[in-house]
């Protein structure tokens, strides 16, 4: 570990310490409660007629059978909840321009994707719902489908939103520096055309929700498997007209979210309506054929850039095209245009060349929406950034690790602009490439690469820088008027034993944020992990914030947190100086106990005083009135976001008369800051990257001409398994941010962000000796077999 | 998803199944492992009136080696196919297709019966089948007949099953000195129905490959045995140009279907990748080897 830990640097740190999960046990023993695993009082369930045609208008829809099926309660269509629930429309003020056409929980009219909801059936048992929406009859007229990136934008294609014209969302065009100059003077030009599959989160939890309406109080409830249930407060109460102080979202055990489980649903939606329909709880879970047509998918782009470069390696400038497919509309309240714009502002983010113009489309097609999962944009960006580099290195005989040394922004160079706007506060590239070249014995793989070629065996070793995104402040989405909170809040409080509560707004869905969190309170208090008991997801309990997005548990829960424990930390030594007669600077709080600063020594416990404080204030004197329950909120105010960086590599063995890959390691140097827990940083790393190899060799949803899925099951659409993943070795280097105390950063999107760019430079790096190469992922073997001129 | 409602009956000889087959007029599945039929039913793309449960059937079970003959019971666990040292020793080309089949947890509670008589195209078991030259035992209300794989893969999931009628073995010559057995498949992942698979068995006279049975898996609506590539092997010893020529063969016995992540060139391409790599494996067998020094 690196640098001074300032303050943080006292006995009993927990910060920095590999503290196991408090909650891992209670988890492994089946002990979780899951949404799909409450049972609430007269609770029915809901199942859904879907759409089977990609684009259709609706004719006709008879429900009379299915209504008066055994156990049904209700059938409810499009125009049904259109009357109780507030359309919305997934567009936000500072992507200006941009276009999409309101929403409604059901479809009504028409369906612009195959398996949007139509028809609600609630029922007893979700068998008997399933069972009453078979006896539902639609009257479809199909449509002329646009299920392709260029159809969207074709002379007299089908519009799929004619109430907004054209099928096109958005269009931004950023520039910087003078580009043309660029290019007609480069030495060297080398360019690609890059197609990113869509692909989708696959949480082991589907998605599942609770809504349980009561007519008395006007009250809901709605527990729900969500990543942001605050964000939800304020939609259900403002899109069904309730007061926001009466919707209470509660988010239980999560099983993984990845940023899918923050965008609104329309079967969520209608959720809502049909418990106020029915005045019972109604329970809805995907299942996962549900899930693949109406989870969000994400990436989905082309994008065809070139790079400019002098003969000695120096990168000159970058121009670039992004065309993107959202589906039918764009997702509510985060928009899917947001990937659009990471792409192309995070386009050669670790290099400092100034010369820069990239355009963007984001094009309607009938497919379900794309919208932010997990490193939003990083990875598209990553990728055609760092194989256009190696392209170059290629071709100037430049070794990859080299031309990036000579391209980085160095240490001298901070703070630094990028030309796309962004801001780094202090980035560490040359340390991370050094430390990667040494942990991964980049020489060794080299000789054995060449040794093994001459057998016959084609290894490829690819290596690709990265910059994320972390700490967003109201920059992201507050200023385009979404009511998604940059800010969150922390309550902390001393038991009447002694023992401590923290009630904060970021949440757990494995990810271990209640364990960073515990740490970095206990830390504060200096009490023992295990006497920290954090509660996370309930808008009735937990202080209003942001929740979890972007990358913002560690960076701003973290420091809410520890602001929050500081407070309390004032609060308990005012009251232990006023028992002791002590100067309360002259305090402090270890291992459970006031102690004297200096020396160390016990002077009174912390239960001793909770005692009096909550027991006998009365042998307490006059002006003291003990604050045992403290609370902070903390947005970030510095820079408007914190930038993470790291370097990564993937080792590759292509067989290549089968187009088949092993990937035989995979190292990561990555650099979040302040790390609170090495183990959990980790873990995150490398769950990130399992998820990034997932797309470069095997997720895809696969669409047919006519907007059908056509891989939409776990047997079909193919997840990375334990069996296929390397060992992923891992480093750091801490840079924390001089924005706050805690100086930590994100990290849970750093390993999706480069691993595939890593993995294309890799095969590349294997197959270029054949006069092969390859800029589409995933990367399968019938397009390494049609790269490498077989079948 | 949930399965439509069904009854539940367990049956406990053979006589047992098909009265209640017969009392539902067909309107039903017999249940072994379940591995199929169970997704199958909660997908509802099926939804008999019945299950009828076969797998507490004891004329089902067993693994014995009687008149020249090893009999398999049909409710014989995909597990059992790499721990029985029975099949290890008697028909060692299902104990090497085995660890291809699915996942431990599924092999734990597939039959092999089961995946013989729904026969999935993509199936390891089937293919291995042919490939032994095996029989199967079926029974019927009517009593019991003998099917060859041979003429027991007729299409689609499609095979020589009689409505009503249980598979109640797999009979296979066993394996005798002189014999060769190799099998491997190309899949995406471990434990995926494969792109393409192929298990041979063959018989090895001083240095050449004097018979041989090759049967490929997910290049046809049915596993396929590989009659031209037999041919060109057949009496030779497996040398490159013998192989390369079994190879080009192969485009007269397969007939690979489009697929969305697969076009027919490359599963043919495929094929004789895995082809040329099996018959150079049968080759190394030390029997070969030593023939070649
Ligand atoms: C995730 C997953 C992966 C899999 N991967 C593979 C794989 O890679 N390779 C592979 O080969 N299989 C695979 N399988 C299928 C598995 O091998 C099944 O167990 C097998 O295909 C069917 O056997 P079963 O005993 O489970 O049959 P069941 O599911 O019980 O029955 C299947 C069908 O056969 C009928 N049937 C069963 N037994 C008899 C009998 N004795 N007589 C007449 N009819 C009968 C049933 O009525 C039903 O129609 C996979 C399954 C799963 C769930």
């Amino acid at each position: 570990m690196t640098g001074s830990l300032g303050p943080l640097d006292r006995p009993n740190t927990y910060i920095g310490r590999s503290v196991s999960r408090p909650n891992a046990k209670r988890l492994l023993a089946g002990r979780g409660r899951y949404v799909t695993d409450l049972q609430l009082p007269r609770m029915l369930h809901a199942a859904f007629v879907r759409s089977p045609y990609a684009h259709a208008s609706i004719a006709s829809i008879d429900i009379s059978q299915a209504a008066s099926a055994p156990g049904v309660h209700l059938v409810a269509t499009g125009a049904d909840l259109a009357k109780l629930c507030k359309p919305w429309v997934g567009t936000l003020d500072h992507f200006s321009g941009m276009k999409s056409p309101p929403q409604q929980p059901l479809a009504v009219g028409k369906v612009v994707w195959a398996g949007q909801p139509i028809v609600a059936v609630v029922a007893d048992t979700r068998a008997q719902a399933e069972d009453a929406a078979e006896l539902v009859v639609v009257d479809f007229e199909e449509l002329e489908t646009v299920a392709d990136i260029d159809a969207a934008r074709a002379q007299g294609s089908p519009l799929i939103n004619p109430e907004i014209g054209g099928n096109v969302s958005f269009h931004l065009k950023v520039e910087s520096g003078s580009i043309d100059e660029a290019f007609r003077a480069a030495p060297a030009i080398v360019e690609s055309t890059y197609l990113f599959g869509r692909h989708t989160a696959v949480t082991l939890e589907p998605r599942a929700i609770i809504a349980d309406y009561d007519p008395s109080e006007e009250r809901l409830t709605v527990h729900h498997a969500t990543q942001t249930p605050y964000q939800f407060q304020d939609i259900y109460s403002r899109h069904y007209g309730l007061r926001e102080a009466r919707v209470r979202v509660v988010a239980p055990d999560i099983g993984g979210s990845f940023g899918m489980k923050l965008h609104v649903y329309h079967e969520d939606m209608a959720v809502v309506g049909l418990s106020i329909m029915t005045g019972r709880p109604v329970k809805f879970v995907a299942d996962r054929m549900e899930s693949f047509v109406s989870d969000i998918h994400a990436r989905d782009h082309r994008v065809s850039a070139r790079m400019a470069i002098d003969a000695d390696g120096t990168i000159r400038g970058m121009d670039v095209n992004d065309v993107t497919a959202i589906g039918a509309f764009s997702s509510y309240p985060r928009t899917s245009v947001v990937e659009g714009n990471q792409v192309i502002r995070l386009i050669g983010a670790p290099y400092r060349f100034r010369n820069y113009r990239a355009d963007l489309d984001v094009v309607f097609q009938n497919k379900v929406q794309t919208s932010q999962y997990r490193a939003v944009g990083h990875p598209i960006a990553c990728a055609v950034t760092e194989t256009l580099v190696d392209h170059a290195a290629r071709n100037l005989g430049l070794d990859p690790f080299e031309i990036r040394r000579r391209n980085i922004i160095t240490q001298d160079m901070y703070p630094y602009t990028s030309p796309t706007g962004y801001k780094f506060e202090r980035l560490s590239h040359e340390a991370c490439l050094e430390k990667l070249y040494a942990l991964m014995d980049y020489p060794r793989l080299r000789r054995e690469q060449a040794a093994l070629r001459e057998k016959g065996i084609y290894r490829g070793i690819g290596i690709a820088l990265f910059v994320e995104i972390t700490n967003p402040s109201p920059a992201f989405y507050g200023v385009g008027g979404a009511r998604i909170s940059a800010q969150d809040g922390a309550i902390v409080k001393i038991t009447p034993s002694g023992e401590v509560h923290c009630l904060i707004s970021v949440g757990e869905h494995g990810q271990g944020t209640e364990t960073i969190i515990g740490q970095i309170v206990a830390d504060q208090l200096g009490v023992d992990c295990e006497a920290v008991r954090v509660f996370t997801g309930d808008t009735d309990v937990t202080p209003h914030g942001g929740a979890n997005w972007a990358c913002r548990g560690a960076g701003i829960g973290g420091e809410t947190a520890l602001q929050a424990a500081r407070a309390l930390k004032r609060n308990v030594l005012a009251v232990a100086a006023a028992i002791l007669q002590a100067r309360s600077e002259t305090l402090d709080m270890r291992g459970g106990q006031v102690v004297d600063a200096e020396s160390g020594n016990a002077r009174i416990d912390l239960a001793e005083i909770a005692r009096i404080a909550y027991f006998r204030s009365d042998t307490l004197p006059h002006d003291v009135s003990p604050q045992l329950t403290a609370s902070h909120h903390f947005a970030p105010k510095g820079f408007p976001f914190a930038f993470t960086n790291g370097v990564q590599a993937c080792h590759v063995e292509v067989d290549v008369e089968t187009g088949f890959v092993e990937i035989k390691k995979f190292w990561v140097v990555e650099d979040c800051g302040r790390i609170i827990n090495p183990m959990l940083v980790e873990e995150q790393v490398r769950g990130g990257v399992v998820q990034g190899l997932g797309a470069a060799f095997f997720e895809e949803c696969l669409y047919s001409d006519n907007g059908q899925l056509q891989n939409g099951s776990l047997a079909d659409y193919l997840v990375p398994m334990a069996g296929e993943m390397p060992d992923i070795e891992i480093a750091h280097v801490e840079t924390p941010t001089r924005d706050t105390e805690l100086g930590a950063k994100g990290c849970g999107e750093a390993g999706t962000a480069a691993a595939s760019a890593a993995a294309m430079n890799a095969v590349n790096d294997a197959i270029s000796p054949l006069g092969a190469s390859i800029s589409q992922i995933p990367m399968t073997p019938q397009r390494l077999l049609r790269a490498l001129g077989h079948a | 998803m949930k399965a439509r409602a069904f009854e539940y009956v367990r049956a406990s000889s053979l006589q047992d199944a098909f009265e209640a087959f017969a009392r539902v007029s067909g309107d039903c599945c017999y249940l072994a492992g379940g591995q199929s039929l169970v997704p199958s039913l909660s997908l509802r793309l099926q939804a008999p009136a019945m299950l009828i449960d076969i797998s507490r059937i004891d004329e089902l079970r067993g693994i014995t080696l009687a008149d020249d003959m090893l009999r398999i019971g049909a409710l014989t666990r995909h597990a059992e196919m790499l721990t029985s040292p029975e099949i290890a020793r008697h028909a060692p080309l299902l104990q090497l297709a085995a660890p291809h089949v699915a996942h431990p947890a599924i092999r734990n509670r597939g039959t092999i019966g089961g995946a013989i008589a729904l026969a999935d195209p993509a199936a390891e078991f089937p293919a291995v089948t042919l490939a032994l030259d095996a029989e199967f035992e079926i029974a019927g209300p009517e009593g019991l007949r003998r099917v060859r794989a041979e003429g027991f893969f007729k299409g689609l999931y499609e095979t020589a099953l009689e409505p009503g009628e249980i598979l109640t073995a797999i009979r296979i010559p066993p394996f005798r000195a002189g014999d060769r057995a190799v099998f491997d498949e190309l899949a995406r992942r471990r434990g995926d129905y494969a792109i393409v698979g192929a298990g041979i068995q063959g018989r090895v006279a001083g240095d050449r490959i004097e018979s041989l049975r090759i049967a490929f898996l997910s290049v046809g609506p049915a596993p396929i045995r590989a009659r031209h590539a037999e041919a060109a092997v057949a009496g030779h010893a497996l040398s490159p140009a013998v192989i390369a020529g079994a190879q080009a063969a192969l485009e007269r016995d397969l007939d690979p279907a489009e697929d969305p992540q697969t076009s027919p060139a490359m599963r043919l391409h495929l094929a004789r990748v895995l082809l040329g790599r099996l018959l150079g494996r049968l080759g190394e067998h030390p029997a070969c080897k030593g023939a070649h020094a």
